[in-house]
């Protein structure tokens, strides 16, 4: 499975904005790019990610070929209540990779 | 692209100041500080910086029984964050055994084949590029520190003419551009003074981590000079010297570079 | 040696001469240049209609931040940010990310509400050329915004051979 990490404040206070940074290991192979014999290789993304806390989703984003090799994504959510955040990536080719944080909200 | 990019070069160049010869120690700059603030925050963040996956590769194969000896690394060499601290500052470092300096990824390959007994890993897998990015790492911020003995000086030596002498179909030499033309744009993108602080590294080109070796193929083939295969003693050579050259300076390992 | 000195500027002439073939020779590989298939100033606009349809395009609230001049076209740092309360009854619902050169015009599209806080989110994306990038932001009372930059890409000098 791909490697993936998560960069999100393990506590909070409730109610305050914080930031989650998500990279995950996937070549994003465009389909564009031609090989040594002049023809496309195939394409090979990362399409969709869903970032749920404690089951809701609040992120979702859909990936094209412009996204850079082992993708990076930032975004934020309001820490209302203690429990787990929930990552995944669909991609191409049967891809699929999860991976979750907890954290804690006073 | 092409035609721009050659004129942008030669605007460029033209504005050079006179020929140098080595950079005066205090002079010398990562080029860490030639990128962008951008790509600067990529190297600054572990969690914006690509590099992380595969150190976090690299903390699990360190753990895991390869070969027909059934060892770890950790078997031998306990907890890399103490144990490993500083090492990559000191390679290419001369192995007595071979008679001749040997890189990180020759001395990974070493433990492989006669320690745990099991296959080398081939240049540039994603095994060898991960687990001396992690041995790299202990190093972070350590000055590097190449001994420059009886027994490495010839090697250092044949290091240096790699650099200053000009070779290829260009009939340029490594020392134009880094010693004398630092500083400068070439088709857009500052030239910097080429040291090897911070390898293996992601570098956004390649869209993933790559060895000191991959970059000097680069540069030698741009040059249209020879390459030399992975391995070759050429290269650790070339290694050898731009570690010396760098000496003192911190390693970044694993850094990001455009 | 000085700056003045004959031998020495005859030997940066031929310098020049042979780095400009290198540069020439160099400045080829982008990872995104196939040419038949770029995307269009027309394609981009047909991507945007197709999230939009026949809804006003106003300009602001919106803000992409690039940066001006780009060392690496494979990775760009992009951020979109827009200005929102982000309440239930007043928030973006999506941000659409468009390329007027790349193969295909979509780069991203990002759903978030209310429970996001802040209406911003950040990537890194593949810019094959020097071009625009557009940013088109759906707010929860049915409007778009827009916002677009210019941008340069530059070319690496060491490249990839055999
Ligand atoms: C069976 C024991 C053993 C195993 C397993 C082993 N090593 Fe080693 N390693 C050694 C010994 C012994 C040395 C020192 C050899 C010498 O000084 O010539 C060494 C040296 C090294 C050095 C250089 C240290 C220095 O100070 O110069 C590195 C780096 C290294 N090993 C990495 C690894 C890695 C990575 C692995 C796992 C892939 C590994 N080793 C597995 C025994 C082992
Ligand atoms: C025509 C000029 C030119 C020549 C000749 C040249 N380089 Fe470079 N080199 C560059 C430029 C420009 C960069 C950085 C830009 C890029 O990413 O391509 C670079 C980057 C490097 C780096 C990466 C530094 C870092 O911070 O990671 C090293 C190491 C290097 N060169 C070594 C060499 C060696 C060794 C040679 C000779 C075999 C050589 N270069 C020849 C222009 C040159």
């Amino acid at each position: 499975m791909a490697r993936a990490l998560i960069n999100a404040p393990a506590k909070a206070k409730r109610g305050e904005v914080i930031e989650i940074k998500t990279l995950i290991s996937h070549i994003m192979e465009t389909g564009f790019r031609p090989d040594s014999t002049g023809k496309p290789v195939p394409r090979d993304i990362i399409t969709e990610f869903i970032c749920k806390y404690n089951g809701e989703e609040i992120f979702r984003a859909e990936l094209f070929p412009a996204i850079a090799a082992n993708p990076f994504l930032t975004f934020f959510t309001v820490a209302d209540e203690t429990g787990t955040l929930n990552f995944e990536w669909i991609g191409d080719n049967g891809f699929t990779a999860t991976e979750s944080v907890n954290i804690t909200v006073e | 692209m092409t035609r721009p990019a050659a004129v942008l070069f030669v605007i460029a160049v033209l504005g050079a100041a006179a020929a140098a010869a080595d950079i005066p120690l205090a002079e010398r700059k990562s080029g860490y500080e030639f990128m962008a603030r951008e790509t600067r925050a990529m190297q600054d963040d572990d969690s914006a910086n690509p590099a992380t996956l595969w150190v976090l590769d690299a903390e699990t194969l360190w753990q895991r029984k390869e070969g027909s000896a059934g060892k770890s690394c950790a078997d031998c060499h306990g907890d890399a964050r103490t144990n490993m601290r500083g090492v990559a500052a000191r390679y290419p470092a001369f192995n007595e055994a071979r008679g001749r300096p040997i890189d990180l990824e020759q001395r990974v390959n070493i433990c492989r084949t006669e320690q745990q007994r099991a296959t080398p890993l081939a240049f540039e897998s994603k095994e060898l590029l991960a687990l001396t990015a992690y041995v790299g790492q202990q190093s972070r911020g350590m000055p590097i520190d190449i001994a420059n003995d009886a027994h490495i000086r010839p090697f250092l030596e044949a290091g240096r003419v790699m650099f200053t002498e000009r070779q290829g179909q260009l009939n340029l030499s490594c020392a134009q551009c880094h010693d004398d033309n630092w500083g400068q744009k070439l088709a857009g993108a500052a030239i910097p003074q080429g040291h090897p602080t911070g390898y293996p590294l992601y570098r956004l080109e390649w869209q993933t981590l790559g060895s000191l070796q991959r970059r000097l193929r680069n540069c030698l083939f741009g040059m249209r000079a020879v390459s030399y295969p992975y391995g070759a003693s050429e290269l650790v050579d070339l290694e050898l010297y731009l570690m010396w050259r760098a000496r003192g300076m911190p390693v970044e390992t694993p850094a990001v570079r455009p | 040696m000085t700056r003045d000195d004959g031998k020495l500027q005859r030997t940066r002439r031929r310098f020049l001469a042979e780095t400009a073939a290198l540069a020439g020779a160099a400045g080829i590989a982008l990872p995104l240049a196939v040419e038949q298939t770029s995307a269009t100033p027309e394609s981009m606009r047909a991507a945007i209609k197709n999230i939009v349809g026949e809804a006003p395009l106003n300009k602001g609230k919106v803000k992409l931040d690039v940066p001006a001049l780009i060392e690496n076209g494979n990775a760009v740092p992009l951020t979109v940010s827009c200005e929102s309360p982000m309440t239930q009854d007043d928030h973006v619902k999506a941000i659409h990310v468009f390329t007027e050169k790349n193969p295909q015009p979509n780069v991203i599209g990002a759903r978030l509400g209310p429970r996001a806080g802040r209406a911003s989110f950040s990537t890194r994306i593949r810019l094959a050329d020097t071009q625009k990038i557009v940013a088109v932001a759906q707010m929860s009372d049915g409007s778009f915004w827009t916002d677009e930059v210019e941008v340069v890409v530059t070319l690496a000098a060491c490249l990839e051979g055999s």
